[in-house]
């Protein structure tokens, strides 16, 4: 499915101006970031990643998160630049940056665009100052608006983020909510429901049984279907499991990691997986940011390299592959995992899988449920 | 007794050193147990007198040093006895060996006290003097008594403001019946008053008695199993001598062996050359078979030794029964060798084995009480790393068929056909409860809704005394939590076997996606058979996780549905963010998930967790 002469390439900023109470991603709050020694830093990683994946055609370039809008345009530049001259580059190669709303990141929009960013991800979250505050998040509603207008007039593509199923969040609202959204003329959104991750500020509450007014698994599945149905309505389906785009503006550089092809990662805490040599590797870099840059300067950010086995090529595959609407195509697939099917949709009142023209998808049944899906595959 | 004196001359390896000559003379021998109900202070007490008589070195010291096992020092109760050896230079200027043994408070470990008694000939008798008598400080008394012991009370935690030395002393002598004018005052905690506890040992607890010359007699008081120096035995030795390398002999079990180590317990054990009368101490013996150690029997000589046993000790009755069965069912084999592992440790355990259609093979086990169960099961998972699953807890209940035969039922799932059957009888207790009057109301609707009988309601100033007649099948799942939690932990709780009646009893068996499940199955009275049925199919509901069809959940009694649940259908479970970063997290996921599955039971198409097995059976009313 995946052309094995292309790469896309990630690259991991791990700062914010806050932590949000919710987020597990590697994100950090610090004083002061020295951008020129960030900037050398992820320079010198770009240069020995692709060293591992030479000679091939570069399709994607994502910068994210942390919040990549605080990168000073000139880094981006500098890693865009650096990338061109190592690989050649697809002529509709998608450069994406996650972008926080505040209209000081807005205001460096058109300085990102002239550094070769050509797509930008809003992270809007919320549509009023409420919830957007219990998110700990640092903008308001009109200010994350006003910032994805901005973005949608200077960029060629854009997307945002929504967060839903919050606290409180009853489905009318959330209803409302996501018409409100599409009206903004998105042709790419992400409409995640909150995880309550552990190690987070909300984990904790959680565990306390302090954090309140959760929507329980039939509201959140309520909640889900809508989604569906008002997206599909809308022109904009889903193409994975929390992902809409009208027809042809889905997330190049996302795919990539559900259709299991190339890419690398340079950053604190980026993975990549490649194959060199008739192999495929996983790797990854150190996590925390100043173990991270201490080792890029002393040669290699990497800290962890492995050969994924055969057997996990294609848990990766089907784990990674079913959250697609276009699902996995049967060649793909060890006759094992295809003989289980018959037998995981007979334990549901509705099909689960579905097997045709050539490809094992999940139905919209099986969908929401595709963890306990995988678990009957996999497990 | 000088010579004997001189025989213990410091050891070779100059670790022990004996002081003066004061060694096995009887005269100078006090050997003890420290008795109380829960928490009153037993194993602080036994922490401030290895301390002052600086048996183990201060940087060593701990509290409750001598509650050693994890589950102990978890749950901050004592489980196990334990004896420690200590020298105390006493006010007349003659050194004391003084063997305490530190006791269990709770009424689960009743045998680990009455035990104990049997090996020693006084009691401290600990009340705490801000609580007063319990009910297991009356059970208690009446253990010591009943062994002869000479009491010596002791007031604890006279540090604390709500401490009433009067009230309880007034109270020991009015509901006890002993006198408490020279009750000593402590506080374990601080210290205060431990100089004065050590010298009521020396003057008011009696010497043991005993014939140095005679042969050898020594009671087995306690045995386990160490994983470095195999079975350990622990004795007392009434008559004669035992030393390193005799060869000995069991009278009841008929077992010989040679004695490889002779040591006291310091707590450590610390090795001796021989043990006289009145002394108490371990031996190891290359004892392979278990089974060869029975506690209360008696030890002697291979040649030349006593004709006349003692007379060993009650055996203790287990009143309450689960099957334990390995998750892995490849784990039989260590289950089985855990099992006989710690049935030594623990002579109040029994087991045989059982098999079920559900489980596979496994052992049905009798407890004395729901705590036994519980530090049991968790002494295996933890000590030997089996993952059990527990079925119901039962108790034994008297069969009668129509042919007149009479089956001792102790497992529901052999419950024979209800149409053969005559009628059934169930065992019955006696409670003594002691609650503070305002939570008297409370109490006696627990007792009510058990199905009790009150046979006697008493005061003793601001307290109640009620005693109940209990179906103890009744009390073994949940009386006791429950009495905590509707008293806020203010009653104390102790009760007897009474005896057997007949009643309307019936099997009530749990079908889930219409699989019975057998390890579910309970024997429950009629009139209550709805109500459980119903509070068993709401508990699973909540227990067993949704599946991806809806399953439902039924009570019935024979082929009779008398209560129904359904479980819906998995409705969400998906993963929302998902991307490069999160491939090898997502698979170790799976793969934890493929290890979780282990402590699951299939059942048909439905798994089964098996924390929900016992929690099943946690009634909440
Ligand atoms: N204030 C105060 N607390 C004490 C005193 N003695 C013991 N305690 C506390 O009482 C609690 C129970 O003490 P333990 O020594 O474990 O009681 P126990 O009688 O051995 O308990 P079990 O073995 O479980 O029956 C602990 O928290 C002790 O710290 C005392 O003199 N004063
Ligand atoms: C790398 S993060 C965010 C990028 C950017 N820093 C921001 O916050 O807008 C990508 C997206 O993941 C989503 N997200 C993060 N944590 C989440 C959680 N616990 N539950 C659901 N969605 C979450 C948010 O929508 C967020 O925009
Ligand atoms: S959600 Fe975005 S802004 Fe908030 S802490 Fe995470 S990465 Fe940073
Ligand atoms: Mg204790």
């Amino acid at each position: 499915m995946t052309d094995p002469r292309h790469v896309a390439l990630y690259v991991h900023w791990p700062f914010c101006q806050a932590k949000c109470p919710y987020c597990d991603f590697n994100s950090h709050v610090v004083a002061g970031v020295d951008h020129s020694r960030w900037r050398n830093a992820l320079v010198a990683e770009l240069d020995r990643v692709a060293s591992d994946v030479p000679d091939r055609i570069l399709t994607s370039i994502f910068f994210g998160g942390g919040t990549p809008s605080l990168m000073q345009p000139q880094t981006v530049r500098a890693i865009i630049d650096a990338a061109r001259t190592r690989w050649s580059v697809a002529n509709d190669v998608e450069i994406t940056l996650e972008a926080n709303p505040t209209s000081v990141e807005a205001d460096k929009f058109r300085a990102f665009r002239d550094a070769g960013v050509n797509r930008v991800s809003v992270g809007l979250q919320a549509l009023n100052d409420t919830d957007l505050r219990a998110l700990g998040r640092l903008h308001s509603a009109d200010e994350g608006i006003r910032a994805f207008e901005t973005a949608r007039d200077v960029f060629a593509r854009t997307s945002f983020d929504l967060i839903y199923a919050r606290q409180h969040q009853t489905r009318e609202a959330w209803e409302q909510e996501l018409r409100r959204a599409i009206g903004f003329g998105p042709d790419h959104m992400s409409l995640y429901q909150l995880t309550i991750e552990p190690g987070t500020a909300f984990g904790d509450r959680f565990d306390r049984g302090r954090l309140k007014g959760l929507p329980d698994e039939d509201i959140a599945a309520d909640m889900y279907e809508l989604t569906q149905s008002i997206t599909a309505s809308a022109g904009l389906p889903a193409y994975e499991v929390s992902n809409h785009a009208r027809p042809g503006a889905e997330s190049l550089h996302n795919l990539t990691y559900w259709r299991a092809g190339d890419w690398v990662g340079i950053g604190p805490g980026a993975h990549g997986r490649f194959t060199r040599h008739g192999t495929r590797l996983a790797t990854e870099t150190f996590l925390a940011p100043g173990a991270w840059i201490t080792a890029v300067e002393s040669g290699n950010g990497e800290n962890n390299r492995q050969s994924v086995s055969p057997d996990d090529i294609q848990a990766e595959r089907l784990m990674m592959g079913l959250r697609l609407t276009e699902g996995v195509p049967v060649e793909d697939i060890a006759p094992d995992f295809l003989s289980r099917v018959h037998e995981i949709n007979e334990l549901m009142e509705s099909p689960a899988l579905d097997v045709s023209n050539g490809r094992l998808r999940v139905t919209s049944s099986g969908r929401p449920v595709l963890n306990a899906v995988l678990r009957e595959l996999l497990v | 007794m000088a010579e004997a004196g001189q025989d213990h001359a410091p050891s070779t390896t100059g670790e022990f050193r004996y002081i003066s000559s004061a060694m096995t003379d009887l005269a100078h021998i006090r050997n003890f147990s420290i008795v109380a109900h829960i928490d009153h202070g037993k194993s602080t007490l036994a922490d401030r007198l290895i301390q002052l008589t600086g048996t183990v070195a201060e940087r060593d010291m701990k509290d409750q040093l001598l509650d050693a096992m994890d589950i102990e020092r978890e749950r901050g109760i004592t489980i196990k006895a334990n004896t420690v050896r200590i020298e105390y230079p006493a006010k007349d200027g003659e050194t004391y060996i003084l063997n305490l043994i530190d006791t269990p408070g709770h009424v689960d470990f009743a045998y680990e006290v009455s035990r104990s008694m049997q090996a020693v000939e006084g009691s401290l008798l600990v009340v705490d003097a801000s609580q007063g008598v319990e009910a297991q400080t009356l059970a208690n008394v009446y253990q010591a008594i009943d062994a002869d012991h000479e009491i010596v009370p002791v007031l604890n935690k006279i540090d604390l403001p709500a401490a009433d030395v009067d009230r309880v002393k007034e109270q020991i002598e009015d509901v006890i019946g002993i006198d408490a004018s020279e009750a000593v005052h402590i506080s374990a905690k601080t210290g205060l008053g431990i100089p004065d506890v050590l010298e009521a040992i020396v003057t008011r607890l009696p010497a043991p008695k005993g014939d140095r010359d005679a042969p050898l007699k020594a009671m087995l008081v306690d045995s386990w199993y160490d994983p470095y120096l195999g079975v350990v035995v622990m004795i007392r030795v009434i008559d004669g001598v035992i030393r390193k390398g005799d060869m000995i002999r069991m009278m009841q079990t008929g077992a010989r062996y040679g004695i490889d180590k002779l040591s006291v317990l310091r707590p450590a054990m610390q090795d001796i050359k021989e043990l006289g009368p009145g002394e108490i101490g371990v031996f190891t013996a290359s004892i392979k078979q278990v089974r060869d150690t029975k506690v209360g029997d008696t030890i002697t000589h291979e040649k030349k030794g006593t004709d006349t046993p003692l007379p060993g000790f009650k055996p203790s009755q287990p009143v309450v029964f689960c099957g334990l069965f390995p998750v892995d069912t490849n784990d039989f084999e260590d289950l089985r060798d855990a099992i006989e592992k710690l049935a030594l440790n623990d002579a109040s355990f029994t087991y045989e084995m059982e098999t079920s259609a559900a489980l596979g093979f496994g052992f049905r086990c009798g407890f004395l009480g729901l705590l036994h169960l519980e530090v049991i099961r968790d002494r295996i998972e933890r000590e030997y790393d089996i993952d059990l699953i527990t079925t119901a807890p039962s108790v034994i209940y008297h069969v009668y068929m129509k042919d007149g035969s009479k089956l001792d039922l102790h497992n529901p799932a052999d419950m024979p056909d209800a149409t053969l059957v005559s009628h059934i009888e169930e065992p019955r207790i006696k409670a003594t409860i002691l609650v503070p009057d305002e939570y008297l109301g409370d109490v006696l609707k627990l007792c009510q809704d058990r199905r009790g009988i009150q046979e006697d309601l008493t005061y003793a100033g601001a307290r109640a005394m009620v005693v109940y007649d209990l179906p103890l099948n009744e009390v073994v799942f949940d009386f006791y939590d429950r009495l905590k939690s509707v008293t806020k932990g203010y009653a104390s709780f102790d009760y007897q076997l009474m005896g057997y009646r007949e009643d309307k009893l019936v099997k009530m068996q749990v079908l889930v996606n219409d699989e019975p499940v057998d390890a579910l199955s309970m024997m429950v009275h009629r009139d209550r058979a709805e109500m459980r049925g119903r509070a068993m199919c709401e508990k699973l509901k909540e227990l067993i996780p949704r599946h991806m069809f809806k399953i439902p959940i039924q009570a019935a009694i024979g082929g009779k549905v008398i209560a129904r649940e359904t479980l819906s259908a998995l409705r969400k479970d998906v993963t929302a963010k998902c991307y490069g970063g999160d491939v090898t997290r997502k698979k170790k996921l799976l793969e934890k998930q493929k290890a979780g599955k282990k402590r699951m039971r299939q059942f048909g198409k439905v798994e089964i967790p098996q924390e929900a097995f016992i929690n099943a059976l946690k009634m909440d009313s």
